[in-house]
C-alpha cells in the first residue's frame, strides 16, 4: 500500500516538522518513504508545503500530484489543493484558521480547531501537532504506533521538555471529537 | 551494514564524501545546495586533517579544489547552476591538468540567475564539457537519496582511477528531499598518485601540475592521450537502470527526479495495458548509448522526460540513430513534468506510431 | 680555482625565456636564493601565474603548479590547507594579482593565509604585448591607452601595498625594487623574510617588486631602470607597509 500525504500552510506553522514526524514514524515502522519540502522563500513566511509518501514498496516519484491525505493549515492551501485530492481521500482542516468547509463530496473532511486547542494548552506553536494527532486518530493508513520513537528523533535533544509538550499536543488532537 | 537513517539528499552527499576520505571542502552559499556546505562546515573542522573553507567566490572555491587536487588528496566543491557556471574555468584547468576532483551541481532553473526550483537544464554543460577545450567530466545522475550517497562514493573512486574530474548532477528536489539511506562504509582512496605535488623532499625530480603546452604537437598529444582514457571510461563505466524493458513497446528515457515521475507513469500506463519501460541513465557521461541503440531494435518509439527545454533528447536521438520517433516530455524553469504529462506523451507517441501505419 | 658566483640550487638549468634586460631573471634568482638559504627546497611548492612568468614552473626545481589567470592565491590556499608543513609561494604579475585576481588576493590576505606572495609590478601587460595594467601610471602610453592612461576614463593605478595594508589580517607587506644593486640587496632580504615568516607560521606576506619592462615600455634596459627610479618609485614608494611583528613589541 502507498499513502501520499500533502501538508500545507504558512511558513512558520511547522508544516515541514509535521512531515518529518510522519517520515520518522515510517522509518521506525521500517517502511519506504520520501519527504519532499517546498523550499525557498517560505522560510520567510510565504506558503510552505511538504509531501510525504509512505509505502510498502520503494517510492516512485516523491512529488505528489493527487494526495490521499491533505492536511491544511490555511485557506490558500485549501483553495489550492482541495481539487487535487484523490476521490475517496481525506482532508484535515485546522478550523480555527479556515472558516469554510470542504466543498467536495467525494472526500472525507475532518475539522479540528487545532490552533485554538494549542493556544489553550499554552503551546500556540504546536497547532500542527494537534492537527497531526487528529490525523493519527482518523486516518486508517496512518496509525499512532511508533509516534513516540519518531518524536524522540525529531525533537532536539537540547529541549527534552519539548518532547512531553509534543506528546501532549498529539494526545489533545487524538482525543478531540 | 550500517542502519538506515533519514537524511536530506544534500546531507547524504556530504556524509558520503566524508566517508570516502574527503577531508577538504571549498564552497560558497547558493540555494538549493546550501545544506551540503553547512554540513561540511559543521563536520570537517572536528575531523583530523579536515579543512572547510567558505571561499570568496565560486571561482576561488574551484581553484582551491585545484590546489588540493594537485596534492593528491580527495577534495570536493558543490554549488548550483549559476555557481557552476563560474566554476567552469577551474574545471577546465582541473581536466586539462588530469586531476581528480568531485564537483556537485544541485541544479536550479536558468539561464542567468534563473530561479531556485529544480531543473536539469545544465545537462549540456555537464556532459559536453562545460568549460573551454576538449574534455569530459564523468557525470553521475542520482535518482534517490541512497544514490546521492552511493554515487558520491563512486565519483571519488572514478575520479582517482581515471585522473579526471567527476560531477554529481542532481537537482533541487534530490537535494532537498529526505529518504532513508544506508550510508557507505568509511574508506580512503587507494590509488597511488606519484604525480602529486607534495614537495620533492629532494628525492625526485619536481612535479608540475599544469595544463599549458605552447607546442601544439605536444598539446595535441595530451588531448589524444586523454581521449584514450575517455574511451576506456566509455567502455567500462557506463551505468544505467533498465526498468520493465523486457517486453516494452515504448521506452522512456529519463534521469534523476524525472525518472521517478516516469516510473509512476509506467505503473499507470501498464495498468491501462500499455507496455512501457524505462532506461534511466545513471552515468550521463558516458551515456548509455548502446542500451538505447539496442532498445531501438525492439521498441516502437521513445519519450525523453526532462526538466529542460530538451537537452538529453539529442543524445537519445544520436543513440537510436534516428530509427524511431523520439518525443520530448518536458517542463522548464523549475517546473517538473507530472505523471499525467508523461502518460499523455506516451499516448501521443502511440498515436503517431500507429497513425503512420 | 674557487667558485665565486653560481646559479642557485633551486633554479633549474632551463634557459629563461624572458626578454633581454627583463628583471624577472633577477627576481627568480632572489626567490631561489631565499629557498636555498632557508633549506626548504624539498618542501616548497610554487604557484606560477598567467603572464610573462607563466613558465616559471620550468625554472624552479621545487614542485610547481600552474594556476589560471589571477587564481594563484586560491590555488595556494588549497595547497597550504592540504599540506600545512610545506612552504607555498605564488609568483604573480600586476595584471594577474591586481586586476583579474584582486578578489583572490584580498581574501587570501584577509584570511592571513600562511603563504608567500611575490608580486612583480612592471605597470604593463607584458606577455600579451604591452597593454594597460591596473598599475600603469597616469598618462602612461600602452597599446590599450595609446593616448596615455586617462585617469578620468581609465581610473587610477592600484597601489597594492597601500590597499592591502588597510586590512587587519595580513602579517607582512613590503615594496621593494630591483633597479640597482642597493635595491636588489634590500629585495633579497625582504623576500627571504617573507619566506621565513611562513616557516614561522606568521601568515600572509606579500613582497611587491617594482620591476621594469624594457620591451613594452619601448626603452633600453638601462633607460627602463632609470624610468623605474624617476617615475615608478615616486608613485610606488618603497618600504614596509605592514609588519605585525611590531604589534607584539
Amino acid at each position: 500500500m502507498t499513502t501520499q500525504i500533502l501538508i500545507a500552510g504558512f511558513g512558520g506553522q511547522g508544516i515541514l516538522f509535521s512531515g518529518k514526524l510522519l517520515a520518522y514514524k515510517a522509518l521506525s515502522e521500517n517502511k519506504e518513504l520520501s519527504w519532499l519540502p517546498s523550499y525557498g522563500p517560505e522560510m520567510r513566511g510565504g506558503t510552505a508545503s511538504c509531501s510525504v509518501t509512505i509505502s510498502d514498496e520503494p517510492v516512485g516519484s516523491p512529488i505528489i500530484d493527487h494526495p490521499d491525505v491533505l492536511i491544511v493549515m490555511n485557506l490558500p492551501s485549501l483553495d489550492k489543493y482541495e481539487s487535487t485530492v484523490k476521490s475517496g481521500g481525506m482532508i484535515f482542516v485546522d478550523s480555527t484558521l479556515i472558516e469554510r468547509k470542504v466543498q467536495r463530496t467525494d472526500v472525507k473532511a475532518f475539522y479540528i480547531p487545532s490552533t485554538k486547542i494549542a493556544q489553550d494548552m499554552g503551546a500556540a506553536n504546536l497547532a500542527n501537532i494537534v492537527l497531526l494527532g487528529k490525523v493519527l486518530k482518523d486516518c486508517p493508513a496512518i496509525s499512532r504506533s511508533y509516534i513516540e520513537e519518531a518524536l524522540k528523533k525529531v525533537v532536539s535533544a537540547k529541549h527534552p521538555e519539548m518532547y512531553e509538550m509534543n506528546l501532549k499536543a498529539i494526545d489533545a488532537g487524538y482525543s478531540y471529537n | 551494514m550500517s542502519e538506515k537513517v533519514l537524511m536530506k539528499g544534500n546531507e547524504a552527499i556530504a556524509e558520503a564524501a566524508l566517508r570516502s576520505g574527503c577531508r577538504h571542502y571549498f564552497g560558497y552559499p547558493i540555494t538549493p545546495q546550501t545544506e551540503l556546505t553547512a554540513y561540511m562546515a559543521k563536520r570537517l573542522p572536528k575531523m583530523e586533517g579536515g579543512v572547510f573553507l567558505q571561499a570568496e567566490s565560486e571561482i576561488s572555491a574551484i581553484n582551491m579544489v585545484y590546489g588540493v587536487a594537485g596534492t593528491g588528496k580527495r577534495v570536493m566543491t558543490s554549488s548550483s547552476s549559476p555557481g557552476i557556471s563560474l566554476k567552469q574555468e577551474g574545471i577546465s584547468y582541473i581536466a586539462g591538468s588530469d586531476l581528480p576532483a568531485v564537483i556537485v551541481n544541485v541544479q536550479r532553473g536558468g539561464p542567468g540567475l534563473g530561479g531556485i526550483q529544480p531543473s536539469q537544464s545544465d545537462y549540456f554543460q555537464a556532459t559536453k564539457g562545460g568549460g573551454h577545450g576538449d574534455y569530459h567530466l564523468i557525470v553521475l545522475a542520482p535518482s534517490s537519496v541512497q544514490e546521492m550517497a552511493d554515487l558520491t562514493s563512486l565519483a571519488f573512486d572514478l575520479a582517482d582511477k581515471y585522473r579526471c574530474p567527476a560531477m554529481l548532477l542532481a537537482d533541487g528536489t534530490m537535494g532537498q528531499m529526505m529518504e532513508p539511506v544506508v550510508l557507505p562504509e568509511p574508506k580512503t582512496g587507494t590509488v597511488e598518485k606519484p604525480w602529486a605535488v607534495t614537495g620533492t623532499q629532494m628525492k625526485r625530480e619536481h612535479n608540475i601540475i599544469n595544463s599549458l603546452y605552447l607546442s601544439p604537437e605536444v598539446l595535441e598529444k595530451t588531448n589524444f592521450e586523454r581521449y584514450k582514457r575517455y574511451e576506456t571510461i566509455q567502455e567500462k563505466e557506463v551505468r544505467y537502470e533498465s526498468y520493465l524493458m523486457d517486453d516494452a513497446d515504448y521506452c522512456i528515457v529519463a534521469f534523476g527526479i524525472a525518472a521517478r515521475v516516469a516510473k509512476n507513469a509506467i505503473t499507470a500506463l501498464r495498468n491501462q495495458g500499455l507496455k512501457v519501460g524505462l532506461i534511466r541513465p545513471i552515468t550521463l557521461w558516458p551515456f548509455p548509448s548502446k542500451a538505447i541503440r539496442e532498445a531501438a531494435d525492439k521498441v516502437k518509439g521513445f519519450v525523453s522526460v526532462e526538466l529542460s527545454m530538451g537537452q538529453m533528447i539529442e543524445d537519445v536521438r544520436l543513440a537510436e540513430e534516428c530509427r524511431r520517433p523520439v518525443l520530448l516530455c518536458n517542463r522548464a524553469g523549475g517546473m517538473i513534468p507530472n505523471v499525467d504529462m508523461v502518460i499523455s506523451s506516451i499516448n501521443a507517441l502511440k498515436n503517431q506510431v500507429e497513425g503512420g501505419r | 680555482m674557487s667558485v665565486v658566483f653560481q646559479k642557485p640550487k633551486s633554479l633549474t638549468s632551463k634557459e629563461l625565456h624572458y626578454c633581454p634586460g627583463c628583471p624577472h631573471g633577477i627576481i627568480h634568482r632572489l626567490v631561489a636564493e631565499a629557498i636555498d638559504n632557508l633549506g626548504i627546497e624539498g618542501r616548497t611548492i610554487g604557484v606560477a601565474p598567467v603572464g610573462c612568468s607563466v613558465m616559471a614552473y620550468d625554472y624552479f626545481t621545487c614542485d610547481m603548479v600552474e594556476a589560471a589567470h589571477g587564481r594563484a592565491p586560491a590555488v595556494a590556499t588549497g595547497l597550504k590547507r592540504s599540506l600545512p608543513e610545506d612552504i607555498i609561494f605564488t609568483y604573480q604579475g600586476d595584471g594577474d594579482l591586481a586586476s583579474i585576481g584582486m578578489a583572490e588576493t584580498v581574501h587570501a590576505a584577509t584570511r592571513n593565509e600562511n603563504i608567500t606572495v611575490i608580486f612583480v609590478n612592471n605597470a604593463i601587460y607584458g606577455m600579451t604585448g604591452g597593454q594597460m595594467a591596473p598599475t600603469s601610471l597616469p598618462g602612461q602610453v600602452t597599446q590599450t591607452s595609446p593616448y596615455g592612461r586617462d585617469v578620468k576614463t581609465q581610473g587610477y593605478p592600484i597601489k597594492v601595498c597601500e590597499l592591502l595594508s588597510a586590512l587587519d589580517a595580513p602579517y607582512y607587506i613590503e615594496r621593494v625594487a630591483v633597479n640597482n644593486v642597493k635595491n636588489v640587496l634590500k629585495a633579497k632580504k625582504a623576500i627571504e623574510k617573507a619566506f621565513r615568516n611562513q616557516i614561522e607560521g606568521k601568515g600572509f606576506s606579500l613582497i611587491e617588486v617594482v620591476s621594469a619592462c624594457p620591451t613594452n615600455w619601448g626603452l633600453t634596459p638601462q633607460k627602463a631602470l632609470q624610468w623605474v627610479e624617476d617615475k615608478m618609485i615616486p608613485y610606488y614608494p618603497l618600504g614596509v607597509y605592514k609588519d605585525r611583528s611590531e604589534e607584539a613589541n
